[in-house]
């Protein structure tokens, strides 16, 4: 390898004069946890509704979740950021398209939609999935014991099959975190988009994605440890679910 | 012998092979434990491995041969050319890896490619990491307008409305010299260069601000060429440069020996007007992009220098 490490290049100043590079990168993290926060909220409400619609008899619901979640799911992501960002504002009536594309952070919103809808159809399967790994008899006693089906699954079947899938979740979450570097394509400014500024300026390409890897480990390592505190929490003893 | 000696007898080889290089402007026939770096490389495989863009036109792009061609990739092949003959190679195999902005530095570093044939500017910060050849071209920061509109220089915007591409330096530039000389402009942002293209096709800007090349792209591809114009103006400039390993002075005089004789034999002005000034692969678009006078002037007196000052009218 012929290559001048310089570590000190993320005190350097930017040519694009905002700060030093270790300032950008700073910036960029903070909007990577941003988006993948409020994307992952918003891909856990949504997911949960779609998962439940995938157990509840009946055809058109059936048939309406599942074509959503193969919709989300199998358009592979960096393509529906672009669907998001470049055709939808020109598929709207042309003053509701200009008013979107006027946005201040129009790449923000879009990331975080883009990537709430993408997850939140993974969601769904996981969803539907700790739902049905519940003994059948769960839900028959539920109903028989008088309960409606929304108080069956509001008391009965949710709060084990949330627990079920904790450790999924966790899983879903961290991806969700590393998807949100795809939003680089669309101009959202975070940590690897401003890891590649920084290579592009300096030339210091590998302390630019060094920093930016060891952020990812950092927050995922966090994350893993926080999901484990929440397990260890809500463990219901006796049970099934998370009971060890 | 012990390691110590063994690296500095190395170290003043490699001395002698750039003095010898300095002095003559171009290297002889030399045996390969003469050589060091990549020229001991290229020796010792018998291959050398350009790194080129895949859409950086007119520079270095795929053609519809799916070859990759273009004004930086000619100088390379004169280069090669050069080399073959000066390491007494009898065949020499060249090999062509795409490189991107993100994968130039690393393919570089880890000896994937030898040169890189596309259009990275020069710059202090850069040389830090690697080394540049003579300049090879001076792209600077200028805007298109329509004619009827009859703006030429800088002076002539003042209280317009101008659009830039976002993120880029060219848009901080002129932000810069909207504040500095109090010409009161209303500067938008594009989120592209398509879509800043677009804002002066539709007339909501009078100009686009933005590097010349990529302006006289453009308006060559426009529906229209001809009623745009380039200003002569130019509000700051970036050289390119071949860019190479650093600390490897043999080659870089090696390389920079050809592209100096390319200059003083005038065979430059042939290469220039075939991809800057006629109509190139794929489409046959026309750049009318004639030699700049600060290109003129690298062309009569060679210089690899990074600092765009070195570039600057007498």
């Amino acid at each position: 390898m012929n290559y001048n490490w310089n570590w000190s290049a993320f005190l350097d100043a930017t040519p694009e004069g905002n700060g030093t590079y270790l300032d950008t990168l700073i910036q960029g993290g903070v909007l990577t946890l941003w988006t993948a926060l409020i994307s992952f909220a918003l891909a856990f409400v949504l997911g949960s509704i779609i998962g439940i619609l995938r157990t509840l008899p009946g055809r058109r619901i059936g048939a309406f979740s599942v074509a959503y979640v193969e919709l989300f799911r199998n358009i592979p992501l960096l393509m529906q950021m672009f669907l998001w960002y470049f055709v939808l504002p020109e598929a709207l009536p042309a003053d509701i398209g200009r008013w979107i594309k006027g946005l201040p952070d129009g790449s923000f919103y879009t990331a975080v939609i883009c990537l709430g809808f993408y997850t939140s159809s993974r969601m769904a399967e996981q969803v539907r999935a700790g739902i049905l790994a519940l003994p059948p008899g769960q839900k028959a006693a539920g109903l028989a014991l008088g309960l409606s089906r929304a108080q069956t699954y509001r008391y009965v079947l949710l709060p084990m099959a949330y627990r079920m899938i904790l450790p999924p979740l966790t899983s879903e979450f961290l991806n969700n975190t590393k998807n949100t570097s795809v939003a680089l394509t669309i101009g959202l400014l975070e940590i690897t988009a401003r890891a590649r500024a920084m290579q592009e300026f300096s030339f210091q390409v590998f302390e630019a994605f060094a920093a930016a890897t060891v952020f990812y480990l950092a927050i995922n390592m966090i994350s893993v440890q926080v999901m484990h505190i929440v397990e260890r929490r809500l463990v219901v003893p006796g049970s099934m679910a998370g009971g060890k | 012998m012990s390691d110590g000696w063994r690296y500095m007898i190395l170290g003043v080889r490699s001395g002698m092979a750039a003095l010898c290089a300095l002095s003559f402007g171009t290297i002889n026939v030399w045996a390969a434990d003469a050589l060091t770096g990549t020229l001991k490389k290229i020796k010792e495989t018998g291959t050398i491995t350009l790194g080129h863009r895949e859409s950086s036109v007119p520079f270095s792009y795929i053609d519809d041969k799916q070859q990759a061609v273009g004004y930086s990739m000619d100088i390379c092949a004169k280069v090669v050319e050069t080399l073959q003959k000066d390491l007494g190679l009898a065949k020499l195999d060249v090999r062509y890896n795409p490189v991107t902005s993100a994968t130039r530095i690393p393919l570089m570093a880890n000896d994937t490619i030898d040169m890189e044939c596309g259009s990275t500017s020069n710059s202090l910060d850069r040389q830090k990491q690697v080394a540049f050849s003579t300049t090879i071209f001076l792209t600077a920061n200028r805007f298109v307008s329509k004619k009827s509109s009859k703006v030429k220089v800088l002076s002539d915007l003042k209280a317009k409305t101008i659009v830039s591409t976002s993120g880029t330096t060219n848009i901080k530039q002129i932000n810069e010299l909207n504040s500095k000389n109090a010409l009161g402009m209303t500067i938008i942002p594009a989120k592209d260069h398509a879509e800043s293209f677009l804002m002066l096709e539709t007339d909501r800007a009078v100009a686009f601000v933005m590097d010349d090349v990529v302006l006289a792209a453009l308006a060559a591809s426009s529906k229209t060429p001809d009623d745009y114009e380039i200003s002569a103006d130019a509000l700051s400039i970036e050289p390119y440069g071949v860019m190479m390993r650093k600390d490897d002075a043999p080659f870089k005089a090696a390389v920079d020996g050809v592209i100096n004789g390319l200059y003083k034999s005038g065979e430059i002005n042939k290469i220039y007007a075939k991809w800057f000034e006629s109509p190139i692969p794929p489409r046959g678009i026309n750049m009318h992009l004639p030699m700049s006078a600060a290109f003129k002037r690298v062309v009569a007196k060679p210089t690899d220098s990074g600092d765009p000052a070195a570039y600057a009218g007498p």
